[in-house]
């Protein structure tokens, strides 16, 4: 199981958001989107950071005035992507020992989606319970 | 008012009459609180999708799934209606007229290209379509496939891959237990196929065979199986990544191809060549105009920036000779006439099941998808059913907010009526339950478990129903 069996299911759309728009603009399309984290892309798309709620609370808590910042101001730069290919086991283990809620993913330099960390967890669990339903059926079934 | 009463009960139609169709229909129809129809519709005139057409008729086991689809087929709300085809004999309006909810459960009907030059070449087949006609698929009934060739390469190390390798391996005593069929297990018992060759791309850690299969490979009555040492070696890459997941089902898969590469030959009549870290880059002309010979770039594991294993060319070439070759590189779906599709996954546009407008983006009411069609090819049978529990959760969220359409016809026996006019050899459960049991019937006369009818006019035929033309 790969991040393409993730992103297919989440329709075609990836929120994102420019590094010279403001943090005001950021929280609305967060607000709107009902999400977590907004990839910062060039204007090529290609993601250049990520912006995420926690970043903008640890900004606002130094100072009140994050309103105005750009976008360019508050974000992490230092981004891990994902490959469409890359295998779950491998995604989740480095999601979770860099502490990565949320992984951009890019097919061809171009940003094809983001996947969070509880897509993983669920698609992994999905996967386990399909599996262990499989085999009671297999036993159940055929125990004559 | 919300459908879903005794009176205005909830009208749902499933496509396709594989797993995620059955498991959509089960969460629909174990709602006590709720009334709801479901008509479950398949082109084909049998059901069970791929567990019939896919899993290999030498595993039994598995496809004692069906009796859980049969528990839910006997549910009073529930109609099959077999050999009736999506754009041919109803269309997305049909469906709209009749049904507050529609659910695509289509799976994933294609084989994913190489995209290599030669790929085309004659002796060069997907491995599905040799897999739908050992399983008696009534599409693939007339396909030919050249068994006359002593070596075979399969592309792939998948389940679908090491299935058709297992099947080229079998004795024809062994083929002749199972409900392969008919017209297969005699073209195989003539089979020349002495070498056979599992191509994967990265190394042994990361194939995606299951250990039973892996063990099963080893336990053939009529072939031995090879592993070259130096590619089961486990590379420090794969070390690292085992040791840091705790993975022992993978550990294990890798000792047992180890133990593999350590035995000798048995002298058994025919070869099962388990090869990894080796890509075709073209399949070669054999002079004649068929395929003769693959070209192989061997690989190299790399890491991507998620700790990933992935393959990476090395640039350095060999060539295997093939006179067959079969490619298991992954799947797709089928784009279903008239239902927005995402050509980039290859599934119906969707979001958590729900179809989306591929202009707004929006959910389009009373549309959704399960199964392959929705996710991609992933995951074994089982895996659908919490697949489908999560469009069952959106499809009626949707109705208790009021988001189901109504549809200007709710009389089932209209539906039915249409249907009958539109395809008069319509199969229903009954009839199915029948043509099963003549089925068992057929092949306990031969001691096995079935044998299958393969041609559709035959299927009506067997049923007192007409065949067309």
């Amino acid at each position: 199981m790969n991040i393409a069996s993730i992103l297919a299911t989440k329709g075609d759309k990836v929120i994102t958001i420019h590094a010279e728009q403001t943090i005001r603009e950021a929280l609305g399309v967060l607000a709107h989107h009902n999400i977590g984290a907004l990839v910062v892309v060039d204007a090529g798309r290609r993601p250049i950071g990520i912006l995420s709620e926690r970043d903008v609370v640890r900004a606002a808590v130094k100072d009140e005035a994050v309103f105005p910042l750009l976008v360019s101001q508050l974000m992490t730069r230092d981004l891990v992507l994902g490959d469409p290919g890359d295998d779950l086991g491998a995604v989740g283990q480095t999601m979770v020992r860099r502490h990565i809620r949320h992984l951009p993913v890019v097919k061809g330099g171009q940003l094809v989606g983001m996947i969070s960390i509880g897509d993983v967890v669920k698609a992994q669990r999905d996967y386990y319970q399909g599996e262990v339903d499989t085999l009671q059926t297999i036993v159940m079934e055929h125990g004559h | 008012m919300t459908p879903g009463s005794t009176e205005h009960p909830l009208r749902v139609a499933v496509i396709g009459a594989g797993p995620a169709g059955f498991y959509v229909a089960e969460h629909l129809l174990r709602r006590t609180d709720l009334t709801i129809d479901v008509d479950l519709f398949d082109r084909l005139p049998t059901p069970y999708g791929l567990v019939r057409a896919g899993v290999a008729p030498d595993h039994q086991k598995i496809k004692a799934v069906t009796a859980t689809f049969d528990k839910i087929a006997a549910h009073p709300r529930f109609r099959f209606y077999g050999g009736v085809e999506l754009g041919k004999h109803i269309d997305v309006a049909d469906l709209r007229t009749h049904y507050h909810q529609v659910v695509y459960t289509t799976g994933a009907q294609t084989d994913r290209r190489m995209d290599i030059p030669g790929e085309d070449l004659p002796g060069s087949h997907p491995a599905t379509e040799f897999v739908a006609w050992y399983n008696g698929h009534p599409d693939y009934r007339d396909y030919q496939f050249d068994l006359s060739q002593e070596r075979v390469a399969v592309v792939g190390v998948g389940n679908v891959a090491v299935d058709v390798a297992r099947i080229l391996c079998r004795t024809p005593e062994e083929l002749a237990r199972t409900d392969i069929a008919e017209h297969a297990l005699e073209a195989l018992r003539h089979s020349r196929v002495r070498e056979v060759y599992l191509l994967g791309r990265r190394g042994a850690a990361q194939a995606a065979f299951t250990n039973p299969e892996i063990k099963e490979l080893g336990e053939m009555e009529g072939a031995d199986v090879v592993v070259r040492p130096e590619e089961v070696e486990l590379d420090p890459l794969s070390r690292a990544a085992l040791e840091q997941s705790g993975d022992r089902v993978g550990a294990k898969k890798v000792e047992i191809l180890q133990s593999y590469a350590r035995r000798a030959a048995t002298g058994k009549p025919r070869r099962l060549t388990v090869r990894f870290l080796v890509s075709p880059t073209a399949l070669l002309d054999n002079g004649g105009g068929g395929v003769g010979a693959i070209r192989l770039v061997r690989n190299r594991l790399v890491t991507s920036a998620t700790g990933a294993i992935q393959a990476q060319a090395t640039g350095q070439h060999e060539e295997l000779a093939a006179g067959l070759v079969f490619r298991s590189v992954g799947y797709r779906g089928v784009p279903l006439p008239g239902v927005p599709f995402d050509d980039k996954w290859g599934v119906v546009l969707n979001e958590k099941g729900r179809v989306l407008d591929p202009e707004t983006k929006h959910p389009l009411p009373g549309e959704y998808t399960a199964g392959w069609i929705k996710r991609g090819p992933s995951g074994v049978v089982g895996t659908n059913k919490p697949d489908a529990a999560e469009t069952v959760t959106a499809m009626l969220e949707d109705a208790a907010a009021g988001h189901a359409p109504v549809p200007p016809e709710h009389d089932p026996a209209a539906l039915d009526r249409l249907v009958r006019q539109r395809q008069p050899h319509v199969v229903g459960w009954s009839e199915w339950l029948r043509l099963n049991e003549l089925e068992v019937a057929r092949g306990r006369a031969h001691g096995r478990p079935r044998e299958k009818f393969t041609r559709v006019d035959e299927m009506l035929e067997a049923l007192g129903n007409r065949p067309r033309g």
